[in-house]
């Protein structure tokens, strides 16, 4: 039955002011939709390019439903190619990463590709002289996707011509790509440790939805943080803090805390919890981690980086990352009821290896599929699948600090509890949903 | 006990796994040394804990900070609770290091954890690594190893 394919004004009334209608997160063709337009009409995050770091080095992802490669051409610059043979259809890798040398080899019938996709043989060649092959598909290769742009590593795509450019999409939200960089003291980053994949049975939204969402830690991780709290306040008096209670303790900060964290919005969807503080502000101090800091930066700066704490950042579609403990998360939608999410690590480039093992910790105490706090939420995302099929009521509400007079597509800074990255969220999602139909 | 037999490490390993399946969670915490760990790699044959992620690797703080909330009222995630069940292969006595009182069994496994209607099936290999202490077996190291290690999973909720 098809209510939304091709009328944009039912995909648009599902988002209101402030509530959004639940076919946004069980509707099976608003979700087909979403691959088709929404994944297609904005820069989602392929990889990182310290993953493909030689010539011939690949790394097989999805793009929304769309299978590709990242891959470091001869050329040295990075690209991205849709992960399929243009003679049958086969895909061309399927290991999760490789190095390919100069060229892919489909292991079919042997057709061979340059690394930027090109053509470059196919066996019994005079069996393709016959009129119009040149002109097919086929002939072209593999098929790159045009709009592909690495910022500072962090590599994005666009499936479809139309849409904003890079800049234009990201604006001023890349500071916190910057921050997290600049962590590094000579400006560097390397994907490290391995990544924890999670699956969910929710929609991927709620995921990015939970990210700016300040007022469940404290109910939902009661059961988690809190435990870790009373646990460790029954050690013996003067027992120094673990670096997995100082993680873990935040969690159940006040609702003030939040409130007064801040919550930033930024155009296209994009927002950040963590203006002025966050659950991250207060981890012990690395040793020799500020010297290195201030050898690099000069101490000014070197403050200034770190001083920046910001929480979450979310970049809209389906990425969020950390910046203080280079993490990032990726919900990678796969029905609507399922998201696969993937928890990558960074170190440090010349920073001392105990802030890779702290972000390692961070990873397995709250991203793993063995972690109680994503066990904490995973229990609510679930509980909210199955509860939006309530009929008696069907919708989601986003209305928290809203006000009549919130602008769309603003810049701001506001109280750390608000809702209105959300609405934000959904703002673009209509808009990006909408652009190509 | 100074000496373990191997009769006697094979036991232990098997009666490890029961305290957890009838959720006798404080008895299976009292196993450990006061350093011990439990370690879940995230790689085939991963040889470092914490520069590679790891699905687990934990002190008994944590695996004590697991047990508290397991019982919590607010645990949401276990409501209803979980159960399991290990099915485990004779141990096999891999090394018995008398003279640093250190021994190592193996011990391949299928694991099911099982809530609500839903029933996940687990395969993996265990090491113990184990040490008399005040007369009784006690484990430093409790190493899982899933066959499918790096694959994505749902929540696995209990202790294998």
């Amino acid at each position: 039955m098809d209510r939304y394919r091709g009328n944009a004004d039912a995909v648009k009334g599902l988002i209101r002011d402030t509530e959004v209608h639940r076919d946004v997160y069980i509707d099976d063709e608003v979700f087909q939709l979403e691959m088709e337009h929404l994944f297609a009409n904005t820069w989602v995050y392929v990889g990182h390019d310290s993953q493909v770091a030689n010539p011939g080095d690949y790394f097989g992802t999805t793009i929304g439903a769309q299978p590709v490669l990242m891959v470091r051409h001869t050329d040295k610059t990075v690209k991205v190619l849709y992960n399929r043979c243009p003679h049958k259809g086969t895909r061309i890798t399927t290991e999760a990463c490789g190095n390919t040398g100069k060229f892919f080899r489909c292991p079919y019938h042997a057709w061979s590709f340059r690394t930027d996709g090109s053509l470059l043989a196919i066996p019994l060649k005079k069996g393709y002289e016959n009129p119009g092959f040149e002109g097919s598909h086929a002939a072209k290769g593999m098929t790159p996707v045009k709009h592909v742009h690495n910022y500072r590593g962090f590599v994005f795509a666009k499936l479809n011509d139309g849409g904003p450019g890079f800049e234009e999409f990201f604006g001023d939200s890349l500071s916190s790509f910057d921050n997290m960089v600049d962590r590094s003291p000579v400006g560097k980053l390397e994907v490290a440790g391995g990544v924890l994949r999670y699956m969910h049975n929710c929609n991927w939204k709620m995921l990015v939805e939970n990210q700016t969402d300040t007022c469940h830690p404290m109910v939902a991780h009661e059961s988690s943080a809190g435990t870790a709290i009373s646990v460790f306040d029954k050690q013996p008096p003067g027992t120094k803090k673990p670096m997995a209670v100082e993680i873990y303790a935040p969690f159940m900060a006040p609702y003030e805390f939040f409130e007064n964290m801040g919550i930033r919005v930024w155009p296209n969807g994009h927002g950040h919890t963590g203006v002025h503080h966050s659950i991250h502000s207060d981890y012990s101090a690395i040793p020799g981690y500020f010297e290195k800091m201030v050898a690099a930066y000069g101490e000014e700066r070197a403050k200034a980086i770190l001083g920046e704490n910001r929480h979450n950042t979310v970049y809209f579609p389906n990425l969020m990352i950390k910046g203080p403990i280079q993490l990032i998360r990726l919900f990678k939608p796969i029905a609507a009821n399922k998201t696969l999410v993937e928890s990558w690590t960074f170190r440090l480039v010349d920073a001392p290896d105990m802030l890779l093992e702290r972000t390692l910790m961070y990873n397995r105490l709250i991203n793993a599929p063995t972690s109680v706090v994503g066990h904490d939420d995973l229990e609510m995302y679930e509980r909210a699948q199955e509860g939006l099929h309530v009929d008696a009521n069907q919708w989601v509400n986003v209305q928290r600090l809203y006000d009549v007079a919130e602008p769309p597509d603003a810049t701001a800074e506001t109280n750390g509890t608000t809702e209105w990255q959300m609405r934000n969220q959904f703002r673009a999602w209509s808009k990006f949903m909408t652009l190509s139909m | 006990m100074t000496t373990p037999s191997d009769q006697q490490l094979i036991e232990f390993v098997q009666r490890e796994a029961r305290l957890i399946d009838q959720h006798r969670f404080e008895e299976w915490l009292e196993l450990f040394t006061d350093d011990g760990m439990y370690w879940m790699p995230l790689e085939w044959g991963q040889t470092d804990p914490k520069l590679t992620t790891s699905l687990m690797y934990e002190d008994k703080l944590l695996l004590t900070i697991r047990v508290e909330r397991l019982k919590g009222n607010r645990t949401f995630s276990q409501k209803p609770k979980s159960r399991c069940h290990h099915l485990l292969q004779t141990s096999q006595i891999d090394r018995r290091d008398e003279a640093n009182n250190e021994y190592v069994t193996w011990t391949p496994m299928h694991y099911v954890e099982t809530r609500f209607d839903e029933q996940q099936l687990y395969a993996a290999w265990v090491t113990h690594t184990l040490t008399v202490k005040d007369g009784a077996l006690r484990i430093k190291l409790k190493r899982v190893d899933l066959v499918n290690c790096d694959a994505a999973f749902g929540n696995i909720q209990l202790f294998m």
